[in-house]
């Protein structure tokens, strides 16, 4: 019995007298790319953010790798190799990709316990972050800053500074929103391109570019799982229709 | 006896005081995000105002109201003209009111001399009243009752009108309460002299008790950050509580253990930030 | 090219004595002191991005552990330097844990309420402290035999001290542990994501923060002789917050051109009005709403504006 990359079970989560995750549990086998779907409000933001750790549930546990990290701080994610990314582009806006990737590869490093050694640019973490940036296909503007770039480049390095660090599972928030078309296909392609090892978790909006991607797919509503099954079985589902086209 | 009964009284009424001040600047902090510093200031200039008025032949209680409308209107032109400039930068606005406080303090210093100025109590609460034996200090009561009448005029202005609707909208969500419609920039000024007009009373009515001083201001802010600290920012009843709180752990405290008064104050802030950084009572984080 | 240009300033600065007369020197020697005082503050609000209205308290409390330890218990310098670093170095390190129990304005208000608490605890606790009295007749130490009760010598020990300090802070902030402070600054979310441990990240800067005030402190109550607790006002915190501010926070130079520009108007003020206070509140205002990114920064945007309207 393989250990499931990401074990939810009854996890449940209220604010004032309304429950915006109900009982939602899942398993996601290591390799697999599961995506989470429902239209806005259906609470996919609120259960992605319990499985990153800033908020905390009301019951319910989440494992990763058999790891439980229910009440574990934020920060304990990225030890345990869980990666993400936002849906708001955070990333640090008047430093340059390659320092961006280096804080990225930093967090998970012992190096940033250290008090008086200069970080300088010659310093292998940089060379590093190089090469991570090289694989977004942004070699071209390592030196530039973060806020002078594209939307769509400044998405590239999101997904870049969560594969810095080497991550089992990704989740990648709303990964598409705001691209345009073309910025979108790049996106996508860059995630098909990662490799079997990371467990991709995808929760997202917008269908089209999304459907391609997954293999298994959950719907969400009003913080219920109601759909669960590959590709052709929640298109053709009833209540994926109602959920979708009423909404 | 008659000590525990004084002291009591005296617990009270400085509890009622720092409410007035406390609440102002909890109302200006949970609406307007601003950390008021300026407040300890404004309570301080409302003492000036009051002793100025009344040794003018008015009556303390008329001083008083001429206080606390001089204040709130000081309170709504700082608003208006310098916050109002720095509106979206919390910590600009910090520090603006912090040099404001400076040039007030400064400006009441040249105004009105570096000796303490006392103020007699109206005539009617000079004498104590004497029941069961013992004797109440009368005006202490008074100031007792205002406070409470305040607390009971604020409790309904926020829960029972418009106003208070509108308030609660903004300190839940402000930019939701503008895409309904509030009117952003009349609240906060609105609300900012009201607060500044409850620290103005404050400082008037408790001239006779704390007369004025230069340094008021200096002794009563970090009051106000003690009991909002402790009652949370968010809630009346909090800050209500904790201001009668303070003001008795700070009176016993000087009359028990006159030299670490202030570390006594100290203790139940750090208690309770400890376990409860929002505050004893408070819904909103700080 | 740049430790060259440092050199040639450090060159220059030692050069003061030689050029200038005994009043000049000892405005030299505060202008110093202030100058690590500022720094120091500026590891908070510069590179952590967290306000503190209640720095002045390490500063205060140094000197008074220093004052304290030498008068009342009679230790030599060798003790008590050491000792006031210590004891000032583990005030921050509580207060700092409290502080942190918020962020933004709350823990402006909590560095804001604890520094008062220390003032007035200082001015109320006659029996230590000799309250308004202040501590005097307090003498400064004789490093390898050397008199600092000579202008110039204090001088050149406090320009050791200030190019040791300001060498330290920027080495630490040139470290990776610096760079993650910036980080927490700046997105402390994604920190946070990151694996980073932010409120320790913040605790530890808060803590070196309050030691170097600490040595800004010994080197005053040296300088001063004489301690009173006016050291521990908000008006003290309020003067580095402008001299970092006015300077450029989140740089190194910054805060101590601020620091230079802050005494100097001081002194030269108080020859003609006493109202420093109020000045100091008028410029603040003046800064805050006209160059919130610093004087420099802020006459820039003016010029440029100024240009553009000419043509």
């Amino acid at each position: 019995m393989t250990t499931p990359a990401l074990e939810v079970r009854g996890l449940r989560k209220s604010y004032g007298g309304v429950t915006v995750t109900q009982d939602v549990s899942l398993t996601v086998m290591p390799g697999e790319r599961r995506l989470i779907i429902g239209p806005n409000g259906a609470g996919k933001t609120t259960l992605f953010n319990q499985i990153a750790g800033e908020i905390i549930p009301d019951a319910g546990t989440i494992k990763v790798f058999g790891q439980d990290l229910t009440r574990q701080p934020v920060s304990a994610r990225a030890h345990a190799g869980v990666g993400r990314t936002y849906q708001i582009i955070t990333l640090f806006p008047r430093d340059t990709l390659l320092h961006n990737v280096a804080m990225a590869m930093l967090g998970v490093s012992r190096k940033r316990f250290e008090f008086f050694n200069s970080l300088k640019p010659q310093d292998a973490l940089y060379q590093q972050a190089h090469d991570v940036l090289h694989s977004v296909g942004l070699s071209h503007c390592v030196g530039m800053k973060a806020s002078e770039i594209s939307y769509g480049e400044q998405r590239r390095v999101e997904i870049a500074m969560a594969m810095a660090q080497s991550p089992r599972l990704l989740l990648l928030d709303e990964p598409f929103a705001g691209l345009s078309h073309d910025e979108r296909l790049i996106v996508r392609d860059l995630i098909a391109s990662l490799p079997r090892e990371v467990t991709i978790v995808m929760i997202e909006h917008d269908m089209d570019v999304a459907l391609a991607f997954a293999e298994k797919i959950l719907v969400l509503h009003y913080g219920q799982l109601i759909v669960e099954g590959d590709r052709e079985t929640v298109v053709a589902h009833p209540r994926t229709r109602e959920v979708y086209l009423g909404a | 006896m008659q000590i525990w009964v004084i002291q009591t009284l005296n617990s009270l009424s400085l509890g009622g005081l720092l409410f007035m001040l406390a609440s102002g600047f909890a109302l200006i902090f949970g609406l307007m995000r601003i950390a008021n510093l300026t407040h300890g200031a404004l309570f301080m200039v409302g003492a000036y105002l009051a002793a100025t008025v009344s040794r003018a032949g008015y009556g303390l209680l008329l001083a008083a109201l001429a206080a606390t409308l001089l204040v709130a209107l000081f309170g709504g032109v700082v608003e208006r003209l310098i916050l109002r400039r720095l509106s979206g930068n919390a910590q600009g606005q910090v520090l603006a009111t912090l040099g404001l406080s400076f040039v007030a303090a400064d400006s009441c210093l040249m105004v009105w001399g570096g000796d303490p100025i006392p103020i007699e109590a109206p005539r009617i609460f000079q004498m104590p009243l004497r029941m069961f034996g013992l004797a109440f200090p009368t005006y202490r009561l008074f100031v007792l009752a205002v406070a409470i009448v305040v607390a009971i005029g604020l409790y309904v202005l926020i829960e029972r009108t418009r106003l208070g609707a509108t308030i609660r909208a903004g300190v839940d969500d402000m930019q939701m309460a503008r895409a309904v419609g509030i009117p952003a920039s009349r609240l906060f000024t609105t609300v900012f002299c009201l607060g500044a007009g409850l620290a103005g009373l404050g400082g008037a009515l408790g001239g006779p008790i704390l007369n004025a001083y230069p340094g008021l201001d200096a002794d009563m802010l970090p009051l106000a950050l003690i009991v909002v600290i402790l009652g949370g920012v968010g809630s009346l009843v909090g800050t209500f509580i904790s201001s009668f709180i303070i003001g008795f752990i700070y009176t016993f405290g000087i009359a028990l253990v006159p030299d670490l008064a202030y570390v006594i104050l100290f203790l139940p802030m750090v208690v309770v930030i400890a376990f409860k950084p929002e505050g004893l009572f408070s819904r909103s984080a700080t | 090219m740049q430790r060259f240009s440092i050199g040639l300033l450090l060159i220059t600065l030692a050069g003061l004595p030689l050029v200038a007369g005994e009043y000049f020197v000892n405005l030299g020697s505060q202008i110093l002191i202030a100058a690590i005082f500022a720094a120091s503050l500026n590891l908070l609000v510069g590179f952590a991005g967290l306000t503190s209205l209640g720095h002045a308290s390490y500063l205060g409390l140094s000197a008074y552990f220093c004052a304290w330890l030498s008068s009342k218990m009679g230790l030599g310098h060798a003790v008590t330097a050491p000792a006031a670093l210590l004891l000032t170095t583990v005030v921050g390190m509580v207060f700092g844990w409290i502080a942190l129990r918020a962020t933004g304005l709350g823990f402006l208000m909590l560095t804001l309420a604890l520094s008062q608490i220390v003032w007035g605890l200082a001015y109320r606790w006659v029996s230590v402290t000799n309250g308004d009295n202040g501590i005097s007749g307090l003498s400064r130490p004789s490093p390898f035999g050397i008199d600092l009760g000579v202008s110039n010598h204090f001088y050149w020990f406090a320009l050791i001290a200030t190019t040791l300090c300001v060498l330290l802070m920027a080495r630490l902030i040139h470290s990776p542990y610096g760079a993650s402070l910036r980080g927490t600054r700046d997105q402390h979310r994604r920190m946070s994501a990151l694996g980073f441990n932010v409120w320790g990240i913040r605790w530890v800067a808060f803590v070196v923060a309050s030691f170097f005030a600490a040595v800004a402190g010994l080197l005053y109550v040296y300088f001063h002789k004489y301690i009173h607790p006016s050291v521990m006002s908000v008006t003290v915190s309020a003067e580095a917050l402008l001299s970092v501010i006015a300077g450029g926070a989140g740089t190194i130079m910054g805060p101590l051109l601020g620091a230079l520009l802050v005494v100097v108007l001081k002194n030269y003020v108080s020859a003609f009005i006493e109202r420093w206070n109020m000045l100091l509140g008028i410029v603040f205002l003046v800064i805050v709403i006209f160059m919130p990114a610093g004087i420099k920064p802020g006459i820039d945007a003016l010029l440029g504006r100024l240009r553009r309207g000419q043509s």
